[in-house]
């Protein structure tokens, strides 16, 4: 390569090679350490202003070890992923990319992972999608051309034999640490472990979970995992999130497809003078509940419009052990 | 039909034990069906798999049967036609997050597993769906991949 082609090479997140590892990303580095890990979820813009990305990102990447950058969640259109994982590459944050099988055939996913990992997107995490009927434009053709197993078997192809779906060959393979969606909350329980072992023949390295509202449930759920010996082979991060009131978590309950908040939980909320803060205090809890419990890796954090809380939550949680989260150079980017 | 749907899943053993017999007897037809010609065969044979197992099943016709490794549940009537298990919608009554009035195809497909002797064979992992073969027949399919292969000419020495 001539040296002024280096000039034109924006790093993003890699860091140096490290053997053993996927990645050249800060979140696979954090995971291997052995340290409790935190992502964040950020909550997609419905503009084409970068600087509304910067802005929730900036909030974030101080508390967090990666950004998860969602894919239309919930079926709703937002700032895409690719574009969110553009913007906040150049600024040298840590993403996790997900991709959902709903919008993209295998055609469109394999290219847009190439070119993710070309922006320096070290993390992707393969998702089914929500179906198109949990958003606003429901006439939407369905797509599901790969599931979430066959996608992550597709990217490890892509990456450990340097080859698409078809066959032909990939002159530079995407690094990427690769991860799964998991969600123990839900039917068919007892087959949920077994699940996560497929996902993980199937290549997953990480899973951020659904929301965690039953400790009782995960627990259930973790005791098998750990007999299958998983949490060996599988970093595991619990999803959570503070619940605005209880009409909110009744709300959620019934219109977020997976997700299991138990009646106790919404007692509690209704019994609390000051809802928000009895959410706040209730996500707090359930970190410091899952940081002591045997084979979580870290925890997957989900704010639907209570952003500003995250921060608090995680210091709060006493998660980041002390250390500082991942904010590198973004704050001198975005301020320039 | 979605009653029957439902009754060959409870009775996924039995249905594994007609197909351990049927399989079989295919298998020994194969060299007859290869002598009429598969490519003859493909409308005659499609119908007849489509009627049958379009009524026990609510087969979608996707041309690569796994029915054996799916409790008899049919995955193609997954809304979002999984082939690796379910997705984490599942409602709480174990109905689908598409159509709540539908039990999840994957659930069942779960406890139809576990009725069969060779339900295990859930846990195997299922390469994306080949749209080229929809509508065309699984069962000649089978035997096209795994029965005799058509006998080739010997080469001259």
């Amino acid at each position: 390569m001539n040296p002024e082609a280096n000039n034109l090479i924006d790093p993003g997140d890699p860091l140096p090679p490290l053997p053993g590892h996927s990645s050249r990303g800060r979140l696979e580095r954090a995971l291997r350490s052995g340290r409790f890990a935190v992502t964040a979820e950020l909550n997609p813009p419905d503009s084409a202003d970068p600087r509304d990305v910067y802005e929730r990102a900036l909030v974030l990447s101080e508390v967090c070890d990666a950004i998860n950058a969602t894919d239309a969640s919930g079926a709703n259109t937002h700032m895409s992923s690719v574009g969110i994982c553009s913007l906040l590459t150049r600024a040298g944050y840590a993403v996790v990319m997900q991709i959902s099988c709903r919008d993209r055939n295998r055609i469109a996913i394999q290219g847009d992972v190439l070119g993710a990992a070309a922006m320096g997107v070290a993390n992707i995490l393969c998702l089914t999608g929500d179906g198109v009927q949990a958003g606003d434009q429901p006439g939407a053709k369905p797509v599901f051309d790969l599931d979430s197993t066959s996608l992550l078997e597709t990217i490890r192809a892509m990456r450990d034999e340097r080859r698409f779906l078809s066959g032909r060959k990939i002159t530079s393979p995407p690094q990427v640490f690769l991860g799964a969606a998991v969600n123990p909350f839900v039917p068919p329980y007892d087959w949920r472990p077994l699940h996560l072992a497929k996902k993980i023949e199937a290549g997953a390295q990480f899973v951020q979970s659904q929301y965690c509202f039953d400790m009782a449930l995960l627990r259930q759920f973790m005791a098998r995992v750990r007999d299958l010996g998983l949490d060996e082979r599988c970093f595991i991060l619990i999803g959570v999130g503070p619940l605005a009131s209880a009409k909110t978590a009744r709300w959620m309950r019934s219109n977020v497809p997976g997700v299991h908040i138990p009646d106790e939980i919404i007692a509690r909320l209704e019994g609390a003078k000051d809802q928000k803060r009895e959410g706040k205090r209730l996500c707090i809890e359930l970190i410091q509940q899952l940081r002591e419990e045997k084979g979580v890796a870290g925890v997957h954090v989900m704010a639907y419009r209570q952003e500003e809380f995250v921060s608090e939550i995680i210091v709060e949680s006493g998660a980041l052990g002390g250390r500082r989260g991942a904010h590198r150079t973004a704050r001198e980017i975005t301020q320039s | 039909m979605y009653a029957l749907r439902l009754w060959s899943v409870r009775r996924a053993r039995l249905v594994e034990r007609v197909y351990d017999l049927f399989e079989p007897v295919l298998v020994a037809a194969a060299p007859l069906l290869a002598r009429l010609g598969y490519a003859r065969l493909e409308r005659p044979v499609a119908a007849i798999e489509r009627g049958l197992k379009g009524l026990l099943f609510d087969c979608q016709m996707c041309g690569r049967c796994i029915l054996s490794s799916t409790g008899m549940s049919c995955p193609m009537n997954c809304p979002k036609s999984l082939r690796n298990g379910p997705c984490g919608g599942v409602r709480e009554n174990g109905h689908c997050e598409v159509k709540p009035e539908m039990k999840c195809a994957w659930v069942q497909a779960w406890e139809g597993s576990r009725r069969m002797s060779a339900g295990d064979a859930i846990t195997e992992r299922q390469p994306p769906v080949d749209h080229r073969f929809k509508g065309s027949s699984a069962w000649l399919r089978l035997l096209r991949e795994r029965g005799p292969k058509p006998q080739k000419s010997p080469a001259r020495s």
